[in-house]
């Protein structure tokens, strides 16, 4: 920042900034007054690149020491300070008063400031991770689970099997994408974000041994990987750029597309369904969507097995409003055009799928600008058909949602990552921990 | 003003409103719609679970149809939206990945190039507030919707994750539906699910944590005093409406609050009749709405 803004006291044009006033609405609530949870209103003065963390802290030291809130290192390293600024769940010590005072959500320039949602808050901006958070990971098993003797020395595995998760390693547990996740808001059951992006660490992991068992077991609870309502808000608020759901995704891959787990909760019926039909029609078919989901990807299962046509019979109400509002027509729902250039639509469905290994381009590892701005013209496309360097393959690497931070070259080498969170989780005490 | 118009699957589909109600809007915007009926879907983020490759190549065929118009393309749906973004995004990071996605275009003569400069692919929303403007459509109101109350519904996909969906370029989109119910002449309601989930793509693998959502934003709504919902996107169109009376036994009271598509409500203050706009295809009855328009245009 260069200019003066006299409003947001923000920098001066020579770099040094001033401290200003900033107004924070904070949550408040301590069980063992009695009283029922309140908004606490402050004025703080501080420079305004210092953190809502701060900002705090200075509310405790100056005027009410019994303020709660859980922190650490204040560098976005321990997650312990997450919590909900201005509705967005976030690390206070990560985010900018003269940010956070700046925007449009934030209302008059106030600060807003809640305990992380969807946990029970303890006192003030403490929630009970325990109840939820710890509980959900130890549900994933959480540990390496190897067969066979431990080797002599460590296990040896290549770097490149660990870069596709080193994404879901970076994970800090600060609990901000459980705060924040829409399907654990309807559903508390939801096994959430942060566990399932931690069970994907060790499907992932070319040391465990029990990658089917794994997944057969999380795609078979209600409450599993297809409860996960794909709203990108773990994605939207993580400060590591785990990608949580990209997580859950690859979790529902490796499922349906290496094991073909056909799960009750119609995760396989559902992603075969929509797939198949857009191959042979190159748009959906959406009548056929509900009964070739409850069908495992079948018409004909989805009206003999008795469990599909429950499932079908509970939807009848849904079509006749379909139907009866002219949204469906009769002819729609029987019928649906193929594209005029199908052929081109099933010649690429054939060439993917021929391949007999997923490619995958994960941006988190790359970076989402290979060739920076100046872009020049597209290289020889058969000389990159292989994708060589850039591209990574199935147990390689996987989607990315989000670029790592810019400006932190650690964050772009997968190798390197792979090494640190390898010394620090996935050492034989992880798997001796069985 | 030219687009290579995606109009999706679903628009063509189970909510045929959405679709009419566009072609009935674009030449009171002086929107001239290039109809992309030769592209496929989007894949709706299924595709991209299922295999990365096929849905960038299959999205990159799409995009390579709009530039080959000349012209920007916009679709209807913030579910398009954010699918199309995602390849976009890989598209455009790595130009070895593109030429090997190309390459499964080549048979057909077609090519995506990085988008540069100002080919882009924007929902209609987005259209409206960054290439229309808000001056221009407030212009052209003839009908203002004064005392409409309307309760914006983003969808996820064009919301999150903000840093592959131009939030950079442009922080508020978040808020453009506000802004665009507010220049119609509209009010704008504040609720507890503008920017959350419909439940759409859990409806048929975990329904109740689909349709609780549905309900609630749909409850939270009517408590705030709305007269309808409007939404860019068609799918959270469809949990929310066709859904709609499946959802309320999952939140324990009645709801009955029409949805409205985007161009519906836009078309409504540019001076179309409801009946124009489709408005007689949806689930949860509009009459309530319609009338309250009818009093506008006698007023």
């Amino acid at each position: 920042m260069s200019t003066t803004d006299a409003s947001t006291g923000a920098s001066t044009p020579n770099g040094s900034s001033r401290a200003t006033d900033f107004a924070l609405k904070v949550r408040r609530y301590d069980p063992e007054s009695g009283e029922s949870a309140y908004w606490e209103d402050m004025s703080i003065e501080l420079e305004p690149e210092r953190s809502v963390l701060d900002a705090i802290l200075k509310f405790k030291a100056d005027t009410d020491n019994s303020l709660a809130i859980r922190c650490s290192c204040q560098a976005a390293i321990c997650g312990s300070c997450g919590v909900r600024i201005n509705g967005q769940s976030r690390l206070a010590c990560n985010t900018q008063l003269g940010e956070a005072s700046e925007e449009e959500r934030s209302r008059d320039g106030t600060i807003v400031v809640e305990p992380m949602g969807n946990m029970p808050v303890l006192k003030d901006l403490i929630v009970d991770m325990d109840a939820v958070h710890w509980k959900k990971v130890q549900r994933v098993v959480p540990w390496l689970l190897p067969e066979g003797d431990p080797p002599e020395r460590e296990y040896i595995v290549p770097a490149e099997s660990m870069i596709d998760i080193t994404q879901s390693m970076a994970c800090i547990h600060c609990g901000a994408c459980v705060s924040a996740c829409l399907s654990m808001e309807a559903d508390p059951e939801f096994i959430g974000p942060a566990a399932l992006a931690k069970a994907y660490r060790f499907v992932g992991d070319p040391r465990d041994a029990q990658t089917e068992e794994r997944l057969r077991d999380l795609a078979e609870d209600p409450h599993g990987i297809y409860d996960c309502t794909h709203c990108f808000a773990c994605i939207e608020v993580c400060p590591k750029d785990v990608a949580p759901m990209s997580q859950i995704m690859r979790l529902r891959r490796r499922a349906t597309g290496d094991y073909g787990i056909k799960d009750s909760n119609n995760g396989y019926g559902h992603e075969k369904a929509f797939v198949d039909l857009v191959g042979k029609y190159g748009t959906l078919h959406e009548s056929q969507l509900l009964p070739k989901s409850f069908g495992q990807g079948s018409l004909i299962r989805s009206q003999v097995d008795p469990s599909s046509l429950k499932q079908l019979a509970a939807s009848f109400p849904t079509v006749v409003n379909g139907l009866k509002s002219g949204k469906v027509s009769p002819i729609k729902a029987i019928w649906h055009k193929k594209l005029p250039d199908q052929a081109q639509v099933k010649r690429i469905f054939e060439e993917v799928e021929s391949r007999g290994e997923r490619i995958e381009l994960n941006l988190y590892i790359v970076g989402d600008d290979a060739e920076n701005v100046e872009a020049g013209p597209d290289p020889d496309a058969t000389e990159a058909e292989d994708g060589t360097g850039q591209t990574e393959q199935e147990n390689g690497a996987g989607e990315a949602e989000d670029k790592p931070d810019a400006g932190s070259p650690e964050d772009k080498n997968g190798a390197d990552k792979a090494d640190d969170d390898g010394a620090q989780e996935t050492d034989d005490e992880e798997a001796g921990a069985k | 003003m030219k687009v290579a118009y995606w109009p999706g699957c679903v628009s063509r589909g189970f909510t045929p409103e959405l679709h009419g109600s566009m072609a009935a809007v674009a030449p009171k915007l002086d929107l001239e719609l290039v109809e992309l009926d030769r592209a496929n879907c989007c894949g709706a983020g299924v595709i991209a679970e299922h295999n990365q490759e096929l849905v960038d190549t299959l999205n990159a065929r799409t995009f390579a149809m709009a530039q080959a118009t000349g012209a920007s393309m916009m679709n209807v749906c913030s579910t398009c939206q954010g699918a199309q973004s995602e390849c976009q995004q890989r598209l455009d990071a790595d130009p070895d990945y593109r030429a090997m996605i190309n390459a499964h275009l080549e048979p057909e003569g077609l090519r995506y190039e990085r988008a540069q400069g100002d080919w882009k692919n924007k929902n209609l929303l987005w259209m409206l507030v960054e290439d229309i403007g808000l001056e221009e459509l407030r212009a052209r109101v003839v009908r203002p919707l004064e005392g409409l109350r309307v309760a914006p519904f983003y969808g996820c996909y064009i919301v999150r994750p903000t840093g592959r969906l131009g939030y950079d370029e442009f922080p508020h989109r978040d808020f453009y539906l506000d802004y665009v119910i507010e220049a119609l002449g509209g009010t704008s309601v504040e609720y507890a699910g503008s920017h959350k989930c419909c439940g759409f793509p859990v409806i048929t693998m975990a329904k109740a944590t689909s349709l609780r959502q549905a309900g609630r934003h749909l409850a939270d709504a009517i408590d705030a005093g709305a007269d309808c919902l409007a939404t860019p996107c068609p799918l959270c169109h469809l949990n929310l409406d066709l859904q709609q009376p499946d959802a309320e036994k999952y939140v324990e009271r009645e709801l009955g609050i029409p949805v409205l598509h985007l161009p519906q409500v836009v078309g409504l203050a540019l001076g179309l009749e409801p009946k124009e706009l489709g408005m007689d295809k949806h689930v949860v009855k509009t009459k309530d709405v319609q009338r309250k328009v009818a009093e506008l245009a006698a007023a």
